[in-house]
């Protein structure tokens, strides 16, 4: 029982994780930012470089992942979201479906199409806890998850830029009235989410390996995670992605492991049946939103 | 005047060009190959590809077959049934080949095959599914050269049988190749005396397989059986470490790539699984007849493609050497290619190859080598 919700969390971690960044676009811009799956591959596979390839220690390899993410992320907004005249919600989705192409394109040319693997944090060697035993590496995920949902629940709601960037994400045109630069507050949640995408590839990589078709699986479960917790509340996509984790766990230990992916799209199904705002979702405040 | 100069030119053109037939090469052997050098099966098609380039520049280099060059023509399946099949046409119709060889993957292949079959042109497939040659009377001119899924079967449950173990616990890939494991494995068990306690699956995406072994291990299995081709298998030994399971745990011949060894780290040592013999040259004793063959093209191929050597290229070798041996003995007739291979034996990469009419496989169990890993490298397991 125990070990089989250990499984649940680290599973659970890194749907969250995946829907962390989705809320982040989705706070800012009210889209749906597709290619949010792709963020985490490129962390992940540029995190296989510097680890295995170059032999950079291991915070440091995170900072230049990040970094390098967190760049492409602007470029993106930049260049393809940005110049857009009149952005509606569908185009823009349609403009992130093809960044994710174009991504996923470039990391099988510059990596391959094999699956890399890299080094686990510190050490394999599992930890026993009551008989059941857990992984040194998923206790960093799940750590770097609390300090980064804390760290953007402060930002958001503490913050003058937080409070800008959900401002925009209500009303952007009332945001910009009230003299907020909302351009480059998009620019920022691409950033951000760009980051959060390049610390989820990163960690996760030890554990699922990685390679460059990831993307699409890794997005559709964060979404899921995403949309059951409630589209832009970052508290619940953590709660909704350790669910849809345990469920699938305990769903595959005790039921059937046949049907394993089957228990997540159940949980979406039941929650968008029963409550479509999401769990933790306002139902007043998506009436008002366009998507 | 005129009229005898003209005709005299006429007489000299008609002359030079018999002289030019008479004295043209002889006529070029034509073999088309599909293979899925792009697409999601690329990690097969891709080392076919290069294997079979390789060995047509050595063999035109040597002069090609008795005197005739010999003329490959590659298409790429992309590893899709539509596509192989527009290949395989393609290769018959356009091309005008003698042989096919490929195509990479069971389903393209049974695509495939009622196509070659019915030009009559003999199909040399490289995928492994049994089921390619059944019914036998509808696949005269089918032969292939990958080993048998049963005999790797056959290879792991005898190794089990001889340990004195009754309960396995299985774990198989939702792949085309790890459901047909799967339906052998649970067909094949009773034969053996063995009975198989737990019965899981996991998906090519899963990150993680722990629910699926603590149920096998709840069930009391004395050994594990791992049956897939996915990358995603290496996560297997690695999650059997993490909960401390230490029964023998097997792998399939889908785990014979090094990458995945590599994947797996520590955790892949003392896995036991069924493979190849290309992927452990080097610790095969030195009296093995496959011996020379192997470390030939071993050195060959990583000289010339700085890249690893896989079984799948070497099918593609062995199926190109059995044509091109078939040529030197009996033209490019293909029917007549047929009818050699059907008898043929064949000292190649995949094991040592005895074809007959009833056979068209050629391998039996002997094609497989119980193998392992140890300090990351794969070596001959130790009787």
């Amino acid at each position: 029982m125990l070990q089989f919700i250990f499984m649940g969390l680290q599973r659970g971690s890194i749907y969250a994780m995946v829907a962390m960044g989705f809320n982040m676009i989705y706070n800012s811009t009210g889209i749906i930012n597709l290619a949010q799956g792709e963020f985490v591959v490129l962390g992940g596979l540029m995190m296989v470089t510097l680890t295995m390839g170059l032999n950079l220690s291991i915070p440091f390899a995170l900072m230049i992942t990040v970094i390098f993410v967190t760049v492409i992320g602007i470029l993106m907004e930049r260049f393809t979201i940005n110049p857009v005249k009149s952005p509606t919600v569908l185009r823009l989705i349609i403009i992130t479906v093809a960044v994710s192409i174009l991504l996923k394109g470039v990391a099988m040319c510059f990596w391959g199409k094999e699956s890399h693997y890299m080094r686990h944090f510190t050490g394999t060697e599992p930890f026993e806890i009551m008989g059941a035993t857990i992984l040194p590496q998923t206790l960093w995920i799940i750590g770097i998850l609390l300090v980064i949902v804390v760290g953007f629940a402060l930002f958001f709601n503490f913050t003058m830029t937080g409070k800008s960037m959900r401002a925009c994400s209500i009303n952007r045109d009332a945001a910009r009235l009230a003299g907020i630069n909302d351009r480059n507050m998009v620019m920022l949640s691409f950033a951000l989410s760009a980051g959060i995408g390049a610390v989820a590839g990163s960690i996760i990589t030890p554990i699922i390996q990685m390679d460059y078709a990831r993307g699409a699986l890794l997005g559709i479960k964060g979404f899921g995670a995403a949309v059951v917790g409630g589209l832009g509340n970052s508290f619940g996509a953590v709660v909704a992605g350790l669910l849809i984790g345990i469920v699938e766990a305990l769903g595959g230990g005790y039921i059937s492991t046949h049907y394993m992916d089957a228990f997540a799209l159940l949980i979406l199904l039941v929650v968008l049946f029963i409550r479509p705002s999401g769990i933790f979702g306002s139902r007043e405040a998506s009436r008002l939103k366009e998507f | 005047m005129k009229r005898s100069i003209f005709s005299a030119m006429v007489i000299t053109c008609f002359c030079l060009f018999f002289a030019a037939n008479l004295y043209a090469e002889p006529k070029e052997y034509r073999i088309g190959a599909a293979f899925a050098v792009t697409g999601s099966a690329s990690w097969l098609g891709e080392p076919q590809k290069n294997t079979v380039e390789m060995l047509v520049k050595e063999i035109n280099d040597a002069g090609g077959i008795n005197g005739h060059k010999l003329r490959l023509y590659i298409e790429d399946t992309h590893g899709d049934n539509t596509r192989a099949v527009n290949a395989v046409r393609k290769l018959i119709k356009m091309h005008n080949v003698s042989a096919i060889i490929g195509p990479s993957r069971s389903g393209t292949a049974m695509a495939a095959i009622p196509v070659a079959e019915a030009a009559g042109i003999p199909l040399i497939s490289c995928a492994s599914a049994e089921i390619q040659l059944e019914p036998a009377d509808q696949r005269r001119n089918i032969f292939k050269v990958a080993p048998n899924d049963s005999d790797a079967i056959r290879v792991i449950y005898d190794h089990i049988v001889a340990r004195d173990l009754k309960k396995i616990g299985i774990i198989t890939g939702t792949t085309g190749f790890g459901a047909a494991g799967r339906t052998l494995m649970l067909e094949m068990a009773p034969e053996y005396g063995l009975e198989i306690v737990a019965d899981e699956t996991y998906s090519p995406g899963d990150t993680d397989m722990t629910a699926q072994l603590i149920n096998i291990r709840n069930r009391g299995a004395e050994a594990i059986i791992n049956w897939s081709i996915v990358p995603a298998q290496s996560i297997i030994p690695q999650n059997i470490r993490q909960l401390r399971i230490e029964i023998p745990f097997y792998q399939s011949h889908g785990f014979c790539n090094v990458r995945y060894a590599a994947a797996a780290g520590e955790a892949a040592e003392g896995n036991i699984f069924p493979c190849g013999r290309i992927l452990a040259v080097d610790t095969l004793p030195d009296d093995h007849p496959q011996k020379p063959v192997l470390q030939e093209y071993k050195t060959q191929y990583e000289e010339k493609y700085r890249d690893h050597v896989s079984t799948f290229g070497g099918h593609a070798y062995d199926a190109l050497l059995l044509v091109v041996q078939a040529m030197r003995a009996v033209g490019d007739d293909p029917q007549k290619i047929r009818d050699y291979l059907e008898n043929a034996e064949f000292v190649g990469i995949g094991g040592i190859f005895k074809f007959s009419p009833t056979d068209h496989c050629g391998l039996d169990q002997t094609a497989f080598e119980m193998l392992t890993v140890k300090d990351g490298k794969f070596v001959v397991l130790d009787q």
